[in-house]
Formats: C-alpha cells, sequence, structure tokens
C-alpha cells in the first residue's frame, strides 16, 4: 500500500525527470515527486547512480 | 563543401618528433577525429575540422595556459569549430534535413510496462568507479556512442563533451527546450543500456 501510495510518479517519470535534472532546475514539486518515489524504488536510486556515473564518465573522456 | 583548403600541417621538413608540443596535439588526433564525426556525421568535415583545430593549437600555442590538459584546451577549440560548421551547415537547405530527424516526443518505450514502471529494473553496477581507470571501459564507451542514433549523438556530445549549455544548442540546432530534454534523455537511457550490456554484464555480476 505504502508503495502505492508514494510512486506519485512512475519510474519512468522518474527516469525523465532524474534525467532532466542534468540539464535544467527542476521545479519544488517535482523534486518532492522524485525524491519521494526514490526513497522507495531501488530501481530508479540505482538508474540515478548510473546516469551520475556516466556524467563523470563523460567528464573523464574530455580531460 | 570544404571548410577551409587542406593544410599540410606538420611540414616535411620539420618532424613532428621534434617538435614534443606538436607531438602532444597530434596524439590527441583520435580523440578529436572522434567527438567531431560524432557531431557531424561527416568523415570529410570532421577531418578538417580537426586539423583546423590542430592547426590553430599549433600556431596559438602561447594561448594554452597550462591550468587544464592539452586535451581539455584541445577540446575547447574543437568546441568553437564544430559550432562554426553547424552553423554554415544550416544555411545549406541540402543538409537542413539532418536536423530534421525524429526528435517527436511519442514514447512507445520497451524499457518500461504500459503503467510506466520498469520492464526490467536495472542491474547493480558494483561499484563502477573502478572502470574509470580502465582505457578498455573508454573503448567501450566510445563503441555505445558510435552506435547512437546520429542526431542523439550529436546532442548528447555537445551537450557532454563540449558542456555547451542547453539554450546554446537549442539556439544553434533550432529545436525547443521539450525536444532536447527528450534526445538526451534517450541518449542517457541508450548509452546506459549499452554500458550495461557490453560492460557492466561481464563485470559486477557473477
Amino acid at each position: 500500500m505504502l508503495h502505492r501510495l508514494t510512486h506519485m510518479v512512475s519510474c519512468k517519470e522518474a527516469t525523465r525527470l532524474l534525467s532532466q535534472s542534468e540539464d535544467r532546475r527542476l521545479s519544488l514539486g517535482e523534486r518532492v515527486k522524485l525524491r519521494l518515489h526514490l526513497a522507495v524504488c531501488t530501481g530508479c536510486a540505482r538508474f540515478q547512480r548510473q546516469i551520475d556515473f556516466m556524467r563523470g564518465a563523460m567528464s573523464r573522456y574530455r580531460k | 563543401m570544404r571548410l577551409c583548403p587542406k593544410i599540410r600541417l606538420w611540414p616535411r621538413w620539420q618532424p613532428v618528433d621534434s617538435d614534443p608540443f606538436a607531438a602532444e596535439l597530434e596524439s590527441h588526433r583520435r580523440y578529436l577525429l572522434r567527438v567531431a564525426r560524432l557531431q557531424l556525421r561527416d568523415q570529410d568535415m570532421a577531418e578538417d575540422v580537426v586539423q583546423d583545430t590542430l592547426f590553430a593549437a599549433l600556431t596559438g600555442r602561447d594561448g594554452f595556459s597550462g591550468r587544464s590538459s592539452v586535451k581539455t584546451w584541445l577540446t575547447g577549440i574543437l568546441k568553437h569549430k564544430i559550432v562554426d560548421v553547424i552553423r554554415q551547415k544550416k544555411r545549406q537547405p541540402v543538409l537542413e534535413s539532418m536536423f530534421e530527424e525524429d526528435t517527436g516526443l511519442d514514447d512507445f518505450d520497451p524499457l518500461f510496462r504500459d503503467d510506466g514502471g520498469w520492464a526490467a529494473p536495472p542491474a547493480d553496477w558494483g561499484d563502477p568507479e573502478n572502470a574509470l581507470s580502465q582505457r578498455e571501459f573508454f573503448d567501450i564507451m566510445e563503441f555505445c556512442l558510435e552506435k547512437l542514433p546520429p542526431n542523439t549523438a550529436r546532442v548528447f556530445m555537445m551537450r557532454e563533451v563540449m558542456e555547451l549549455d542547453t539554450d546554446e544548442i537549442c539556439k544553434e540546432l533550432t529545436i525547443t527546450a521539450n525536444n532536447l530534454w527528450v534526445i538526451l534523455y534517450r541518449a542517457r537511457m541508450a548509452l546506459r543500456e549499452c554500458l550495461d550490456q557490453n560492460w557492466f554484464a561481464g563485470q559486477a555480476r557473477g
């Protein structure tokens, strides 16, 4: 039940927001929704670490 | 279209290895070419732009402060050259079609179920930082970048390697911010998937 309540955004939507957070400042509402989702979703939390890592890898690539 | 006449960068009578700075510049040619090709999708144009970049670096070597690496400095020069080419290309109607590649928001995505949940959640990458010290990892990353659709690769390289800000990319490519986010999202999803399959699948998971 908790799972359902806190999934105000879907994983698909959460991954979009995570990607966009690299390119624009998310609104307060978006940040709250995202944080709630990430707190309960291991898949998306993992995804977040992975795109952070990729950004680091791209930055290493150009140095 | 030729950007500039082909210049023989290193005159015959002055071998590159007699000039360590020129040799260092030359050692980054392969990287620059790859980055340029991913953005221009044209071997000749990419070669011209890299030649131009190396020439500008060689003749402008006093401008190299030494605060960043030579590679970073070259990347900065290349960025300006590529933006110039893209501007020129936009004026050529023949090439305009390359900017009209599918950037639609239509979003069938096999990675997710109909309710928006993961079809298969991302696997654990263990401690991915280890990969950054391995040359082979960057080979795989280049392979994955080459596999991206042309327009997606171009935008992603402009953003992540050239470090252009999003407004600048939208302006140069005449796309909306929304389109840009969709393209970058697709690029990251595809790159993640490709790295997962071609690098991490054989690493962290037993």
